[in-house]
């Protein structure tokens, strides 16, 4: 069994792809291979910046022979008939043989197949792979048309048995196939030729290249621990940073630099920005103060002044980038100290947030304005939300942050403070973005929480007004994320609201903003209509607003127009709005552990826009249906629901009133009656008191009652007092679970 | 391009390359040798205001089309908004390029492209030089390309680019461009740390020039017309102006009644396209161009770009056969 290495060599592989490429390779040529009849024992992928490689092991030397048979025309069939399968079988008459079957006598083929030897299929599907290779860019170069992700220079593909190596023979446009790579760019250029995969890795360490992008990021990292542990300070751990820089280096050496003493006392985001993005320097801090002190760089190279002069060339560099970020530093604040963070925020007035949505200014003043209406739910001031909301964004306009956009909110953190803000209206400047993705930290200060959610819900309706929604893959405005933040602000802080009542104020101040040139007149007629659908407050407001338009668009001496629906608009964007945040919260309770079926059985309950409420009605019944009772009370309610199902429908008549234990005949009614009392007892308060838990409790409690029911009672008696009876009781079950969830939604 | 015999008068320029180059003017020297010695025609800088050394014609038509280029040559460009009235250490309204571009890009460009370095004294058992992604795009040009900032000891000392598209047309064959930010390069290879402190010629000459002795005054000059002088409602007529002419040219019927040739007139063409790219990044420094705006003037630009583009690949110098 041979063992097979490919070298795809080429110019300067960018770092975020090499990895994804490496495994890009793996899987191409090993499905190519198992797709043309070969077989492998193991096959693994290497990257550095210049190589991607492959090393398969255990191939089989040829595919297998395939026969196939194939049915032709009866062998009284006419002659054309019968040359066409032979031009179509390849094969001569004398090679048919015949059959019989019940319609007569047929031709039969047989058709092989040969196996094909390895190095043939290797070369084939290399080829293709190389030509259909999922770069996430590519390029031409030179006069030819071949496409890769930057120059390719050479390919190594050979075959290692016992008895020597073989270089399999391929050819690709004007690149040929051969047993030879090349080492470090600058340290060890020449040729080297290799007879396998072990003695390719060994002379490439020799030739200052550490195939495995494990092993140089490890030994990075190790260096670092090493060298700070050696001065006394720790490393700020990033292993983003750390798997991209072992994607710059063939040959890592791990330099540790110092900071000029001026630029130690700018924030240390601002120290690890310049360093991190622009640098690609790692950094070192201090324990005692966690202040960053040290920079380190990796280098691709030894040299004989053990990295002097690098290191000398980087400090310099970041020197440079220091005293620009210094500069806008002071410059900022001596900004705020001459006209304030809201001076600093003026400029926002001339920034596009969207075209259809209106300037940055505009959208600050739309949050301002709904981050107070929320303050009260979550015993925020007001006052204090909405100045919060007001300077959360001034930041974007500072200097520093038009250098280092990543530097966003974090800087306006610095800059409230220096403004002389209350430092729970500065943090809102970073937390209001929070919480950025699925793992980040969700904010719990009334003020930042209040920011925070108004900002997500003034995104979400704005592109909902505008219909921006994300589509499949597409969600340019990062809208899935916003709707995740809004979850995880409510159920994190086990905020109260009505979800769609807010949405439908958002929205309608959206639609209202988006066709202030409209005459609103004919607006009422619809409101009056959908009375009922929201409750009164918000159509007042929502109607309110709409009276607000009308009388600016007559000051405005704007013609009316033909009038539209805007109410029903508005409510249907909300619902629309609300199915999306209850997908996303789908999503996130199953990450959880939650289980589809128990959320739809939740979300069929009332208030289901009061994401805290539902949460916590999910958790309950997932415990619930955790628990040995669970499923047992799931079974009894299931058959108890279609027992009364099937006699309502044939009967005509609802049961749903008048079980009454006098009726009751054995002893198991009797206990179900007594059960279902107690249960009603604990459930009807526990319920009033949103406290699902001990609702479940008290109704897994009926599992062994209705069990023992069903075991010793005959519903459907000739007794139609009885019966009646037992189908009310039944309906007693029905209606105390479908109280605390919709049973028929679950599985099982 | 493999390295022909050293000629010799190109002999007498080139200097050895262990030694350090010691003004701004001899970085500027050994890299016209170096380049000239590989071959390339070395042009001169183009007579007009342009952002960056791609807007040069030997660059930006030339990249064009079928017919084999290679050129190298030093651009005086202009960012305006760049503009730091001569105090910042590292930026000018008003800096050079040095540009090479070769068509089809040979196989061994990075080999080249290093042997430039050693040649202005950047020794690479010494630095830390390194291939870092950077995709290359110029909107205004409809054009964009692949390869990297190339890094010497962290800092980025050239750009490296295989252009793909041109004024919205495929590069065929692909031309490989090289950049040198002069001032940084030199300031790097020089160790100076404020670019006003350079030697701009041997610092031992009878008068040794710096860079601020040629250029601090004029920095100031350009700062203050830049940011607060030059006349936006004559700078906008202007935009219009080249704008109506680019496309007024290319409209022109290309047999010429005067000679009865065909001519394409893209290179006048072309320098109004240029003049609207210039006059567009004035007016933005004049924060007269608002974010909206600033779209669809780039559009308005990258539609000129494209006229020429188009027009040049009917020319013979683009390829075109009769």
């Amino acid at each position: 069994m041979p063992d097979v290495l490919i070298e795809l060599f080429s110019e300067e592989i960018p770092a975020r792809m090499q990895r994804r490429a490496a495994e890009d390779l793996r899987k191409l040529v090993t499905d190519g291979l198992v797709d043309g009849g070969l077989t492998y024992a193991h096959a693994r992928a290497y990257s550095t910046p210049r190589r991607l490689t492959l090393a398969i092991e255990g191939l089989s030397e040829q595919s297998p022979t395939l026969r196939e048979e194939r049915k032709g025309p009866k062998v009284a069939a006419p002659e054309k008939a019968i040359e066409g399968f032979l031009r179509s079988t390849g094969l001569t008459l004398e090679q048919l043989e015949q059959r019989e079957d019940k319609k007569g006598a047929f031709y039969l083929a047989t058709i092989e197949k040969p196996g094909r030897a390895a190095p043939v299929i290797l070369a084939e599907v290399l080829e293709s792979a190389i030509r259909n290779f999922p770069w996430p860019k590519s390029m031409r170069w030179g006069a030819g048309s071949l496409r890769w992700v930057r120059p390719l220079h050479s390919i190594l593909c050979v075959m290692t048995r016992d008895d020597g190596t073989e270089v399999v023979p391929f050819e690709l446009d004007g690149i040929t196939a051969g047993d030879t790579t090349r080492g470090h760019r600058f340290m060890a250029p020449d040729e080297i030729k290799v007879t396998g995969f072990e003695d390719y890795a060994a002379k490439l360490k020799r030739a200052f290249v550490v195939l495995d992008a494990e092993e140089r990021a490890a030994s990075i990292a190790h260096d670092i621990e090493t060298r700070a542990f050696a001065l006394g300070l720790e490393l700020v751990e990033d292993s983003g940073l750390l798997a991209e820089v072992s994607g710059l280096v063939e040959w890592p050496v791990v330099l540790v630099g110092e900071i000029e003493e001026q630029f130690l006392d700018l924030p240390p985001e601002v120290l690890q920005t310049s360093m991190r993005e622009h640098q690609k320097f790692f950094s070192l801090r201090d324990p005692k103060d966690g202040r960053i002190v040290r920079f380190v760089t990796v280098a691709n190279r030894d040299t004989a002044d053990q990295g002097a002069t690098i290191l000398r060339g980087n400090q310099k560099v970041l020197a440079a980038r220091l005293a620009d970020a210094k500069f806008f530093w002071e410059n900022d604040l001596r900004v705020i100290a001459n006209v304030g963070l809201s001076g600093m925020a003026e400029g926002l007035t001339n920034v596009t947030f969207h075209n259809k949505l209106g300037s940055q200014k505009a959208r600050i003043d739309r949050i301002s304005a709904l981050a107070r209406e929320i303050a009260p739910l979550v015993e925020a001031d007001p006052d204090l939300a909405e100045q919060a909301a007001q300077i959360a964004k001034a930041d974007l306009q500072s200097a520093m942050v038009g250098e280092f956009p990543e530097l966003q909110g974090t800087m306006g953190v610095y800059y409230a403070r220096a403004a002389g803000l209350p430092d729970a209206v500065a943090n809102a400047c970073k937390a209001h973005y929070q919480p950025l993705g699925p793992s980040d930290d969700v904010p719990s200060d009334p003020i930042s929480v209040a920011v925070a959610l108004a900002d997500k819900i003034d995104t979400l309706t704005g592109f909902w007004a505008i219909n921006e929604k994300p589509t499949g893959s597409k969600d340019p405005f990062a809208l899935r994320r916003a709707a995740l933040g809004v979850i995880r602000l409510v159920v994190t802080n086990a905020l109260r609201l009505s979800l769609y009542e807010r949405a439908f104020l958002a929205l309608a101040k959206h639609v209202g903003h988006l066709a202030a040139e409209e005459d609103f007149a004919p607006v009422r007629p619809a409101i009056e209509a959908l009375r009922g659908q929201v409750n009164d407050d918000v159509l007042q407001a929502f109607a309110a607003q709409f009276e607000d338009e009308k009388i600016r668009a007559r000051e405005l001496d704007k013609a009316p127009t033909e009038a539209r629906p805007d109410v029903a608009l508005g409510l249907s964007l909300a619902q629309d709005l609300l199915t999306f945040l209850h997908d996303r919260l789908k999503v996130y309770l199953r990450d959880q552990g939650i289980r589809h079926d128990v959320i739809d059985a939740c979300l069929a309950m009332p208030g289901n826009d009061d994401l805290t409420l539902l949460v916590k009605r999910a958790r309950a019944l997932s415990e619930l249906l955790k628990t040995a009772d669970g499923p047992n009370l799931l079974q009894g309610f299931k058959r108890a629901n279609s027992i009364l199902t099937q006699a309502e429908e044939n009967d005509g008549v609802e049961y749903s009133f008048g079980a009454d234990v006098k009726y009751a005949e054995t002893d198991e009614e009797h206990t179900l009656f007594a059960a279902l009392d107690s249960a009603e007892a604990a459930i009807t308060p526990a319920m009033q008191a949103e406290d699902f838990a001990a609702a479940m409790h008290a109704m897994a409690g009926l599992r062994a009652p209705i069990d023992a029911f069903f075991e010793a009672v005959q519903i459907n008696t000739d007794s139609q007092v009885l019966r009646r009876n037992r189908l009310n009781l039944l309906s007693r079950i029905r209606t105390i679970c479908g109280g605390v969830a919709d049973f028929t939604k679950l599985d099982g | 391009m493999t390295p022909s015999q050293t000629l010799p008068w190109i002999e007498a320029l080139m200097l050895e390359s262990t030694t350090k180059p010691r003004s701004f003017q001899e970085i500027i020297l050994r890299l016209q040798a170096y380049w000239a010695q590989k071959g390339c025609a070395i042009l001169q800088p183009y007579d007009m205001e342009v952002g960056a050394g791609t807007f040069h014609p030997a660059t930006t038509l030339r990249s064009l089309g079928s017919q084999p280029w290679a050129a190298a040559y030093v651009q005086p460009s202009r960012r305006p908004t760049d503009g730091r009235y001569g105090e910042n250490p590292n930026r000018l309204q008003h800096y050079y390029q040095y540009q090479v571009l070769i068509k089809p890009s040979p196989p061994d460009l990075q080999e080249l492209y290093l042997g430039s370095l050693r040649a202005i004294g950047i020794d690479d058992a010494l630095h830390d030089i390194r291939f870092v992604e950077d995709d290359w795009e110029s909107p205004t040009l409809g054009a964009w390309g692949l390869g990297w900032e190339v890094w010497c000891d962290g800092m980025e000392v050239s750009q490296f680019t295989y252009f793909q598209q041109v004024g919205g047309h495929d590069c065929k064959p692909v031309s490989g461009e090289l950049t040198y930010g002069l001032e940084r390069l030199a300031m790097y290879v020089l160790g100076v740390d404020h670019v006003m402190e350079m030697p701009f010629n041997d610092p031992e000459a009878p008068i040794a020039l710096s860079y601020g002795d040629v250029f601090r005054q004029t920095e100031q000059e350009y700062s203050r017309w830049n940011f607060d002088q030059a006349e936006t409602a004559m700078l906008l007529q202007h935009f219009e102006d080249a704008e109506a002419e680019c496309q007024r040219i290319l409209d022109a019927p290309h047999d010429d009644p005067t000679t009865s040739k065909r001519i394409i007139m893209v290179h006048p063409a072309y320098d109004q396209c240029i003049k609207a790219s210039h006059l567009f990044n004035l007016l933005d420094a004049r924060g007269v161009i608002s974010v909206t705006e600033r779209q669809a003037y780039i559009g308005r630009v990258r539609a000129l770009a494209k006229l020429c583009a188009d027009a040049f690949v009917q020319t013979e110098a683009g390829g075109w056969a009769a």
